[in-house]
């Protein structure tokens, strides 16, 4: 899916200035700790996160994720608006909380990039 | 190239609602910075076709239909006195007045751009003036060509387009670094100095870095192995240390190498730092979504070879090695 229909479904407002919304999402990634998300993610993602600091968006670029959305409603701090528009990647809100925007992404059928432990 | 533009709510009310400020100002694009930078006279037709008061509307029709051009200045005595265009011609048909002269039907009221304005300067006049050409005079008044918005467009897609083969050209010569200096061992070294605390600024040497190896022609999957693990060590830095510390990072055609040197405190338990999981991070780091005791650990994971070494009291160097595959970093494009 792009990240169009990635917006549409997240009910989503965009932050940025300027995207790319044709581009490609292959899956999802949902986390709140950013050693977590650097640990186990795979590139062209999409972070759902409740983390606003200027920290998520770096984390997101050197993980190399399409987007980022916040859930239940979060805007972000002035610098993470900057670095994101610097950096390019599009920041969005979303009205959703975390486990109601998971659910609704996997449902249609965007793929989870977390890593199982096994047990 | 052309990312397409969705304008959020703010966005219809202006630049997020708010008077641009000198951090807008950071953030302004390339093609607002040419709107600026680009002048009238660079980007107007100076061949011009003119006529003059006396004409009649049948000739001006001619030479429109033959140029295939809807509109034409008018000169007298050097002067530009008008405009004559499709639509007066029209209000002269619709009264079988093609007889009639240039200077009976043209347009007097004279909006005009200098040369020497920029062409969001002109771009402002075609909307308050709501006309599709204006004719382009110099310093003393004369008239030395026309614009139209069509014009400004070319302009701005031929600048952005130098702009792109300029950076063509950077990329292309960074890449063949290598190549083009001859020595027994060359290394291209960056260092960084990372200030303790400073978690707004954490993740820019990093991302600096990134964008370094990619320009050095890195493998994309290498560049993105580095980044990974020298955030980690760059945020260590930041939370961590008690004076901040350097980073960086040594390029060679075969291996990449980045570390952090500090002054301390060093690390009391080294097998204890690299269990998952173990953190010494206070709340607010925690609240960053940072000391989740998982950062060495994935430093490991990205990393060909690490090492720490630590004295408490004294300070910490932590080195960290990626093997470059011999195809790397030989000018050729990867990715």
């Amino acid at each position: 899916m792009n990240l169009r229909d990635v917006i549409k479904l997240a009910n989503g407002t965009l932050l940025t200035v300027s995207i790319d919304a044709d581009i490609q999402v292959s899956g999802g990634y949902g986390a709140d700790l950013m050693s977590d998300v650097l640990a186990a993610s795979r590139p062209d993602a999409v972070l759902l996160t409740g983390l606003t600091n200027p920290q998520v968006v770096r984390t997101a670029q050197m993980a190399e994720f399409r987007a980022i959305i916040f859930v239940r409603g979060k805007q972000p701090q002035t610098e993470t608006l900057q670095i994101a528009d610097q950096e390019n990647i599009p920041l969005i809100t979303s009205p959703f909380g975390m486990f109601e925007l998971c659910g609704r992404l996997h449902q249609a059928g965007l793929k989870s990039f977390e890593t199982n432990v096994p047990g | 190239m052309c990312p397409v533009r969705i304008p959020t709510e703010q966005e219809k009310h202006g630049r997020r609602g708010r008077p641009i400020t000198d951090h807008d100002a950071q953030e302004i694009n390339r093609v607002e910075e040419l709107s600026y930078d680009l002048k009238v006279r660079e980007v107007m037709t100076a061949r011009l076709h003119t006529t003059s008061p006396e004409v009649s509307l049948s000739d001006v029709l001619e030479i429109l239909r033959l140029n295939r051009i809807s509109g034409v200045p008018v000169v007298q005595d050097d002067q530009l006195v008008g405009v004559i265009s499709i639509e007066d011609i029209v209000r002269a048909m619709e009264r079988n007045d093609l007889t009639e002269t240039v200077g009976q039907y043209m347009t007097r009221r004279l909006v005009t751009v200098a040369s020497y304005d920029s062409i969001i300067k002109a771009m402002q006049t075609f909307t308050e003036s709501r006309v599709g050409r204006l004719p382009v005079v110099d310093e003393e008044k004369k008239l030395v060509g026309m614009i139209t918005k069509g014009d400004i467009t070319r302009g701005i897609l031929l600048a952005l387009q130098k702009d792109y083969k300029e950076e063509e050209v950077r990329k292309y010569r960074a890449s063949h670094l290598f190549e083009d200096i001859i020595s027994d061992r060359t290394t291209l070294v960056l260092r960084y100095n990372i200030k303790a605390q400073d978690y707004t600024h954490g993740g820019n040497a990093s991302s600096n870095i990134k964008r370094a190896l990619l320009r050095l022609g890195a493998d994309p999957q290498i560049a993105r192995r580095c980044g990974i693990a020298v955030y980690e060590a760059e945020m260590n830095l930041i939370i961590h240390t008690n004076n901040g510390g350097i980073l960086k990072l040594e390029v060679e055609p075969h291996r990449i190498t980045m570390s952090t040197t500090d002054d301390g405190p060093g690390i009391q338990n080294i097998d204890q730092v690299l269990e998952p999981g173990y953190s010494t991070a206070s709340e607010l780091v925690r609240e960053m979504g940072f000391g989740a005791g998982m950062g060495l650990v994935n430093i490991q994971r990205c990393v060909d070879k690490m090492e720490i070494e630590s004295t408490p009291g004294k300070g910490t160097k932590l080195t960290m090695r990626i093997q470059v595959p011999a195809e790397n970093f030989n000018g050729r494009k990867n990715g």
